[in-house]
């Protein structure tokens, strides 16, 4: 069998970036919490802020480090697989990649360092600026890096000259219409996956009656944030869905599992989508939502997948599915958010323990709503590298061949499963041993150890 | 010749790139280095050494990435296709070398032991796959249309694996004189020994280079040999040889700042004459930096970009390493 180098570089590209958004998905509400810890370890000087930050911030390297690895073989990847694609759009593209090393990348990597290692060379507040930048950082390049990817999405700002793409203005270049609203439902995202992983680890201390005090804090504060950001999310993802539905409704369809053009049309709870037939199969709706969601009207028209010739529809089934996972995620985040809320209100909520079991079971849940929610899009814009300009067969590089990007693959699957497995290792031990009780770190240059708690026992030797 | 943008675009790009070879060369080399010495305590001296700065250094590589796709796409989309093995080599040493960083530290027993061999080859092979890069890229690629044109392997020549290991010569000498700089007792004795090793291998490589690339590229040999070019040019190899001297006195007299210092002079040479032999092209032998150049107004918008920022970037990356400076010890704590 001839080996299709485009098949296989789509694949390569969904796995790496799937592997690589977990991560960034992470580190951006991480960083976010260990600056607002270390700002009120700063302000009032309660050593549980301290402690938690240093947990936190120990989970957060490990992350980071398989996020930097990762992400480096993104930057190259455009060029090695998709130089078509590169070459076409770089004048667009290049700058909003450009700005992202600028002022993100230079300024997390650099205030990670004194972060990490710079605790005892640095008085208090630098190192709460330093927290602070490497926050400021992962925001910038959520910034950019959705930029780049709504406008592949929603083209804006441009003239085609020889096949060329071409800025005719940066404004509309950088805000392209579904710019905003990715931006904004991606970067809440983060701050709620981040927000549930230390909800559940505070609940499983709580459960093993370790670490109460600091543990109380982590959910309590986690849980505050949950309780504004989910429903709030539904709302974002409402609207984003009716800017997807003005300018890729046929993604919507395919969200939908609409096929035929209608008024009032259902609202699909379940179904199977069968491509060849055209229809749906065991499907199960809500007659009339559907059109009230998109059109806020229980008669309006919603276009079907039929509107658009098959080979300009994305695969459906694939894109049916993973809105629904995503919607389920979300609506079980509102649900946890809406009955901590109530146990709190009683007083109750560090004392219950089927509520601190179902939070420690909706530790992975932010992370699947991201990547269902990437995959959802992703697919859906499909079979289109630039919206309806640039189909992705014309992306690929022409002198690939299929051995090479097998091989690549190959490669990158079994790099990326050794070093998943050996990161979830130890972030695991890190949430076994938990905060470690220990003073407040003082400005100076200790001829002595003050805190290797990064590091086992008895390392000298082996 | 007048001053335009794709000239300030490629000088900045060389920049960008010198400052990823020396900067993370240091670091690399410190990995390559990593299983010559025998005690673990220096090993976890060595790591400590590069550990905080290490991520700001690698950051360089994706702006040389990134800034060759905003101002030279055609370069980015013909080479990085020609090089897709020893790029994906490259990238799969990063990753194992970047998260032994974090794993090693957090790891005991066998399993600190394998993130040690996880460090120093991922180091090696990165810094291998670079130099088999450098070889490739003076060699030039075949290039039709905006498309790369020639086979998977072009790249695998005798010229190419030369520079390769070269460039681990390179980067050793770069790493022990980071630690000559940065290390006291047993552990800079030792790296002081192996930076005169590891210059005598980089002078041979150069040597090697330097005679090779001009029979290789009748073009490069007018470069340089032609008169009047030979009485311009002859001072980069006469001044290499006395950067080279130099260096060897500093580490006879057991200087701690300026061996480092040499090693980058003599990397800054060695760079200058390899842009000598190929200017102006940034896809050789024959696409150059105008035939590459991206839109004048995507060239302009991103100089905005790098002429407001770069200043800050190079400010903080200097404190990052005033707070790191110093002699590193054994106790310096982890997080």
């Amino acid at each position: 069998m001839e080996l299709d180098p485009v098949l296989l570089s789509r694949i390569q590209f969904g796995f790496v970036v799937a592997f690589h958004i977990l991560f960034p998905s992470l580190t951006i509400g991480i960083a976010a919490y260990i600056a607002v810890l270390e700002g009120l370890w700063l302000k009032t000087g309660r050593e549980k802020y301290f402690a938690i930050s240093r947990f936190w911030t120990k989970i957060f390297a490990v992350c980071f480090g398989m996020g930097v690895v990762s992400g480096i073989v993104m930057s190259y990847q455009f060029g090695t697989n998709w130089s078509r694609f590169s070459d076409t759009t770089a004048n667009v593209l290049g700058p909003l990649l450009g700005y992202e090393v600028l002022t993100a990348f230079f300024l997390e990597a650099t205030f990670l360092g004194i972060l990490l290692f710079g605790r005892h060379l640095v008085p208090r507040w630098v190192h709460f600026f330093s927290a602070l930048m490497v926050s400021f950082g992962t925001l910038f390049s959520s910034f950019w890096i959705l930029s780049a990817n709504s406008w592949m999405h929603t083209p804006a700002g441009y003239e085609l000259i020889d096949g060329t793409f071409h800025v005719t203005s940066w404004l509309e270049v950088i805000f392209n219409p579904s710019f905003p609203y990715r931006l904004t439902h991606m970067v809440m995202a983060t701050f709620l996956a981040a927000a549930f992983v230390i909800m559940g680890v505070a609940a499983l201390y709580l459960l093993q009656k370790r670490h109460e005090d600091n543990a109380r804090t982590m959910l309590s504060m986690g849980m505050g944030l949950v309780f504004l950001l989910a429903p709030a999310q539904v709302l974002i993802g409402d609207l984003h869905g009716l800017n997807t539905f003005e300018y890729q409704p046929v993604k919507v369809a395919a969200m939908e599992g609409h096929w035929e053009t209608q008024r009032g049309a259902p609202l699909i709870l379940f179904a199977l989508p069968d491509r060849e037939a055209e229809r749906n199969r065991f499907e199960v709706g809500i007659p009339k939502l559907g059109s009230l969601i998109l059109t806020h009207d229980l008669d309006g028209e919603v276009p079907g997948l039929k509107e658009w010739a098959a080979e300009d529809r994305p695969p459906v089934g694939i894109v049916f599915w993973s809105f629904r996972i995503m919607v389920a995620m979300g609506l079980l985040m509102v649900f946890v958010a809406v009955t901590g809320m109530v146990l709190r209100l009683r007083g109750r909520m560090f004392d219950r323990p089927w509520f601190l079991k179902i939070c420690v079971a909706m530790v992975p849940t932010g992370l699947i709503a991201i990547l269902a929610g990437w995959v959802t899009t992703e697919v859906g814009r499909q079979p289109w590298i630039v919206y309806e300009v640039m189909r992705t067969a014309e992306g690929a590089s022409p002198a690939v061949g299929g051995t090479e990007v097998l091989i690549s693959l190959v490669a990158f699957f079994v790099a990326y499963a050794i070093i998943f497995s050996a990161g979830i290792y130890y972030i695991v031990q890190l949430i076994r041993k938990g905060p470690v009780d220990e003073p407040p770190a003082t400005k100076g240059r200790p001829a002595r150890p003050l805190s290797a708690a990064g590091e086992p026992s008895g390392s000298a030797a082996e | 010749m007048t001053i335009d943008l794709p000239l300030i675009w490629a000088g900045i790009i060389a920049f960008a790139v010198f400052m990823y070879v020396l900067m993370d060369g240091f670091d690399l080399g410190v990995g390559i280095l990593f299983p010559f010495v025998r005690d673990e305590g220096e090993r976890d001296i060595m790591m400590n050494s590069v550990a905080p700065v290490w991520d700001g250094n690698e950051t360089w590589l994706v702006l040389g990435g990134g800034g060759l796709m905003v101002a030279f796409p055609l370069a980015y989309a013909t080479i990085l296709p020609a090089l897709y093995l020893p790029v994906l080599l490259m990238l799969i040493a990063l990753i194992f070398r970047g998260v032994a960083f974090e794993f090693r530290f957090k790891a005991e027993g066998r399993q600190k032991h394998a993130w040690s061999w996880s460090f120093h080859l991922g180091s090696v092979f990165a810094a291998f796959a670079q130099g088999v890069i450098l070889g490739s890229f003076i060699q030039g690629f075949t290039v039709e249309g905006r498309d790369f044109v020639g086979g998977p392997l072009d790249w695998l020549t005798p010229f190419a694996i030369l520079t390769g290991f070269g460039l681990i010569a390179g980067y050793a000498l770069l790493g022990t004189t980071w630690l000559v700089m940065k290390t006291e007792g047993g552990l800079q004795a030792w790296a002081y020994r192996n930076a005169e090793r590891a210059l005598l291998a980089v002078l041979g490589f150069i040597a090697i280079v330097s005679v090779w690339t001009p029979f290789m590229d009748p073009d490069i040999a007018a470069r340089w040999f032609a008169w009047p070019n030979i009485a311009v040019l002859s001072p980069v190899p006469i001044v290499t040889g006395l950067v080279a001297l130099g260096l060897f006195v500093a580490l006879r007299r057991r200087f701690e700042g300026y061996p480092f210092i040499g090693a980058i002079a003599l990397f800054g040479l060695s760079y200058l004459g390899i842009a000598i032999s190929l200017w102006p092209n940034v896809v050789p032998p024959d696409i150059s930096i105008w035939d590459a150049a991206s839109a004048p107004k995507t060239q302009a918008f991103m100089l905005f970009g790098v002429v407001a920022v770069t200043p800050f970037v190079l400010a903080y990356t200097a404190f990052s390493y005033w707070v790191f400076r110093g002699k590193v010890r054994g106790d310096t704590g982890y997080h």
